[in-house]
């Protein structure tokens, strides 16, 4: 791992900048219950960074402290170099971090276009009188970020869905689909919360060049968290090690796979 | 103590009475949505159908009589009978104990799984399509109920308590609202027993809880779910033989139902105290609001001061008095 | 074979989100829009077969009307899926707000235009709608329905007490002034039929194009994702409260629209309990939900259902049968009652998605295979 906070190639020559986002010192406490104790790590522009850690280690949590939905009762998150206000989830989305979901959070009533088009949100801006006039400035705008749209489903290779209600797709492709409308966002940070549950070999081989391909592409930073082992140590630039609630482990994929703390979490050596 | 003192205990005491009847409402809708999560809108409608139709049983009339005749100009009225009270009560909920099985077999069964929404929308339809039928079957006309319970003042109290201060003329309590809150209190005693102490009491709670477990250890929904409307249809005739003796049998028996709304919104969906507590609650709250401010601003704030109240509490408390905060998991 | 999608291209993705993307639904456009805009006024105007007026009246005037206020509800009931019970308050709001604006003298203008009147009254509705759509963050579902009742019994219980509303008339009714649109008498009770029945058609579809237009882009779409998942609408950005609020806003500007509309155009004279009372936010709610919920389609034809079935049951029962009112009455409510059962369970997107289902088959017609 490279401790600076100057940027590096990658063996792939991918170029790995500055920290984007710094998580420093959080705890998050339900009640009495301490979900998430005094961790700090960093997410560099354009890595791909995994959050790992048997059930109940607190990584959820982790991912909903930085979008929003979970205010911690310490710590601090610095974001492109600033310190964050307590924000709502909306407004972080309009700071350009977007996510999925664990258990698929699609918009079950619209189309797979339609989907992906909200995704599109934040960047829309026409009023609503000219929404309601539509001819002019809004059927641009909606033209212009079909477009992108368009792409993004190119690109997911879902072309023959576009016009199919999301109800009625199966697992696999409605988790693409949700990825589309992530990307569509055009995001600086992408959270991505099991991208692969659930899913066969094959169609977590596809997710994974999916993932790949977005980093490698576009230049996304993203965040993942991921259960099966082989995909996270195959495609993370660096991966943090939650265990009950606490970091036990920062590094490299050969690094995390060597730490004595790591390998003990995951084999049940008994916590003192 | 002064006149005006006695007055506002006399509104408050009134009051409470008639929060006890919006209770008595309100227990329905309770019964029905713990079981099986519907919220049931037409629980006073029901009322106003179990009160229609134990009048109808009671005088002999013939049901239908107004569309048969209209059909085949015939002129029936009444058989010609009288049924004695008990018989008759126990006959309309007979037809209440029927009505829960048309309701299982018609509707239930084709909406599980639906979204609380539709299912709340469904009820509303059945709220119209008995409103009507109804009143096809036994008359729009506005009945007398009369099931022997004592009605006006109580005279007793009122003497007795008249020399307690000058200008005060003695309580006005109605002996029909006294018998109505005894009532409640035997009904609501009974169904905390039944509900906590007999295996079918369980089975409710085991479906309210988590109806997919409560499949899986052998109970059945559907019969659960007759139980529980049929129990609500129960109730409905109580409150609607209260309201009813009281008001008579008519259309705005099914609008004063409305008001447990606003008292389940108080008391949260799901406790039966809370349906008590938020009744009391609201029929205070309205009556004293109607006493101390009504007259300066035009009266008649009953017909929105509860809706208001429990809209402003709800935006501070939104899980009611005795709901648990409830945290959102993401 | 003859209504298909197939050889005809879009080449713009305007072209492709257009409202009537096959080519035989736009000419059926065409041809309805002509018939109601030029032949049925002509048929009202030559009063063909005597009843001009019961057309008008029975007909024409509250289908119109409530089809605007039934777009209004299904923009926050099936669009951005907030149950609201209030519809009846809000239409009272828009009435009372054109009652009073057509008594005001203002100064230096004196009399508003009526069109403009129609529109300030929307504009007052939806100020109302937001107010009492503010709980809508913290409360959903049923308790939100609930909590519109609120605003359905207060409203009617404020114009009914206040004097001032009313502008203290001994009745504690109102009654519409004559007013004209481009010189045409539109309301009071020697303004002719083709006249009302124009300017409600034309104030139809010019909501019935905003409501398309503002449900088919950003807005609308951020409206359904607050339906359909309000957590994940978050994370996409979208502002909970102010979404929820701007659909209470347009919808309750329909409704308030069709509120003046019913007052002094169909109406005349009006008393708050009995023009706007709870019966009519139920009857709204039906029509959305017959229609289809979602659709603007399915609120006109829901509209329409909702305005003719009670009507053609009075003729058959009453007509023909000579049968009392009332039973005609009662029935009208178990048919009802019934019909949205029925919907609810068979088909929950209303008619609009039984004439989208026939329209799928014809597609292949006539070879299905």
């Amino acid at each position: 791992m490279n401790a600076t906070a100057e940027s590096y190639v990658t063996e792939d020559g991918r170029t790995i900048g500055a920290p984007v986002m710094e998580v420093k010192n959080i705890t998050l406490k339900f009640g009495g219950v301490t979900a998430i104790s005094n961790i700090s790590f960093d997410i560099r522009e354009g890595e791909i960074r995994a959050i790992i850690g048997p059930n109940g280690a607190g990584k959820s949590s982790m991912l909903n402290v930085i979008n929003g939905f979970y205010h911690p009762q310490e710590g601090e998150i610095w974001f492109h170099g600033e310190k964050r206000k307590p924000m709502k989830p909306y407004q972080i989305a309009q700071q350009g971090i977007a996510r999925t979901f664990q258990n698929i959070a699609l918009f079950k009533g619209m189309s797979t276009l339609d989907n992906i088009m909200t995704g599109r949100f934040t960047h829309m801006k026409t009023n609503m009188l000219k929404q309601a006039i539509w001819k002019g400035p809004a059927e641009r705008e909606e033209s212009l970020n079909r477009d992108i749209v368009e792409h993004v489903i190119d690109f997911l290779e879902i072309q023959a869905i576009r016009k199919t209600p999301v109800g009625r797709l199966p697992y696999g492709l409605q988790k693409r689909v949700e990825l589309g409308r992530a990307l569509a966002a055009q995001p600086k940070l992408l959270l991505l919360d099991e991208p692969m549950a659930g899913m066969n070999v094959e169609e977590k081989e596809d997710m994974s060049r999916f993932i790949l391909d977005v980093n490698d592409e576009f230049g996304t930073t993203i965040a993942l968290i991921e259960h099966d082992m082989g995909v996270v140590m195959d495609i993370s630039d660096r991966v943090v090690v939650l265990d009950y609630g606490k970091k036990i482990g920062d590094g490299t994929p050969d690094e995390v796979r060597n730490n004595q703390d790591v390998i003990d979490a995951y084999l049940g050596v008994a916590h003192d | 103590m002064s006149a005006d003192f006695f007055y506002t205990v006399e509104v408050i005491i009134n009051g409470l009475m008639t929060g006890v009847m919006y209770s008595l409402v309100a227990l329905g809708f309770v019964l029905i949505f713990k079981a099986s999560g519907v919220f049931n809108y037409a629980q006073g409608v029901m009322a106003l159908f179990a009160a229609m139709t134990l009048v109808g049983i009671q005088t002999g009339q013939v049901p239908f009589a107004h569309l048969i005749n209209t059909i085949f100009g015939t002129h029936l009225h009444k058989f010609g009978w009288e049924v004695p009270t008990l018989l008759a009560i126990l006959l309309a909920l007979g037809v209440m104990i029927l009505f829960a099985f048309i309701v299982e077999r018609y509707i239930l069964k084709h909406l599980v799984n639906q979204d609380p929404i539709i299912l709340f929308m469904a009820t509303i339809g059945l709220a119209y399509f008995m409103e009507g039928f109804g009143d096809l079957m036994w008359g729009s006309e506005i009945k007398n109920l009369d099931v022997g319970l004592p009605q006006g003042g109580n005279i007793w109290l009122e003497n007795a308590t008249s020399d307690w201060a000058d200008g005060f003329y003695g309580f006005y309590l109605d002996n029909l609202d006294m018998w109505a809150t005894a009532i409640a209190v035997v009904l609501v005693a009974s169904l905390i027993v039944f509900s906590n102490y007999t295996k079918t009491g369980r089975a409710l709670r085991a479906v309210a809880d988590d109806n997919q477990a409560a499949l899986s250890v052998g109970i059945s929904l559907r019969t659960i779910w007759v139980i529980v409307w049929s129990l609500a249809g129960f109730v409905a005739l109580v409150a609607g033989i209260m309201w009813g003796a009281k008001s008579g049998v008519q259309f705005s028996l099914s609008l004063i139902a409305l008001k447990a709304l606003p008292v389940l919104m108080l008391g949260g969906f799901t406790s039966i105290p809370g349906a008590i507590v938020g009744g009391m609650i609201i029929g205070v709250g309205e009556k004293l609001f109607e006493f101390a401010v009504g007259p300066y601003i035009g009266g008649a704030t009953e017909n929105w001061f509860a809706y208001v109240l429990a809209l402003l509490f709800l935006v501070f408390r939104p899980q009611g008095l005795f709901g648990e905060k409830i945290i959102e998991r993401v | 074979m003859f209504y298909r999608e197939s050889g005809d291209f879009k080449t713009t993705y305007a072209k492709d989100t257009q409202t009537f993307p096959i080519k035989l639904d736009r000419m059926g456009y065409y041809v309805i829009l002509a018939v109601a805009l030029i032949l049925v006024p002509i048929m009202l105007m030559k009063d063909v077969g005597g009843g001009a007026n019961y057309w008008t009246n029975a007909i024409f005037l509250p289908f119109l009307i409530w089809a605007v206020a039934s777009i209004g509800l299904n923009i926050l009931v099936g669009y951005c899926g907030q149950l609201s019970l209030g519809s009846g308050g809000f239409m009272a709001v828009g009435a009372y707000a054109s009652y009073k604006l057509m008594t005001w003298d203002v100064p230096f203008i004196g009399e508003l235009n009526f069109v403009v009147v129609v529109i300030l009254s929307g504009v007052i509705t939806a100020g109302v709608g937001i107010l009492f759509g503010l709980p809508s963050l913290r409360i959903k579902g049923f308790y939100l329905a609930v909590a519109t009742l609120a605003a359905q019994f207060f409203l009617v219980w404020l114009f009914n007490k206040v004097p001032w509303f009313y502008n203290y008339s001994a009745s504690g009714q109102i009654s519409v002034p004559t007013r004209s649109v481009l010189g045409f008498q539109v309301t009071g009770a020697t303004a002719a039929p083709e006249a009302k029945y124009l300017l409600c058609l034309v104030i139809l579809i010019v909501v019935a194009l905003v409501a398309r237009n503002l449900t088919r882009g950003r807005i609308g779409r951020s409206w359904m994702a607050i339906r359909d998942m309000d957590i994940a609408a978050e994370i996409i950005g979208v502002a909970p409260l102010k979404t929820k609020l701007s659909a209470f806003g347009v919808s309750s500007f329909f409704i308030g629209v069709a509120g003046a509309l019913f007052f002094a155009v169909y109406l005349g004279a009006a008393e708050v309990g009995e023009a706007f009372g709870i019966q009519k936010s139920f009857l709204l709610l039906f029509m959305v939900i017959i229609g289809g919920l979602g659709s603007i389609f399915g609120s006109i034809v829901g509209a329409a259902f909702m305005v003719l079935m009670p009507v053609l049951l009075k003729n058959i029962m009453v007509g023909h049968l000579n049968w009392a009112t009332d039973i005609a009455a009662h029935f009208e409510f178990v048919i009802v009652g019934a019909l949205i059962i029925l919907f609810l369970i068979l088909e929950p997107h209303g008619l609009a998605q039984l004439w989208r289902l026939l329209k799928d088959k014809l597609r292949l017609w006539p070879f299905p295979h």
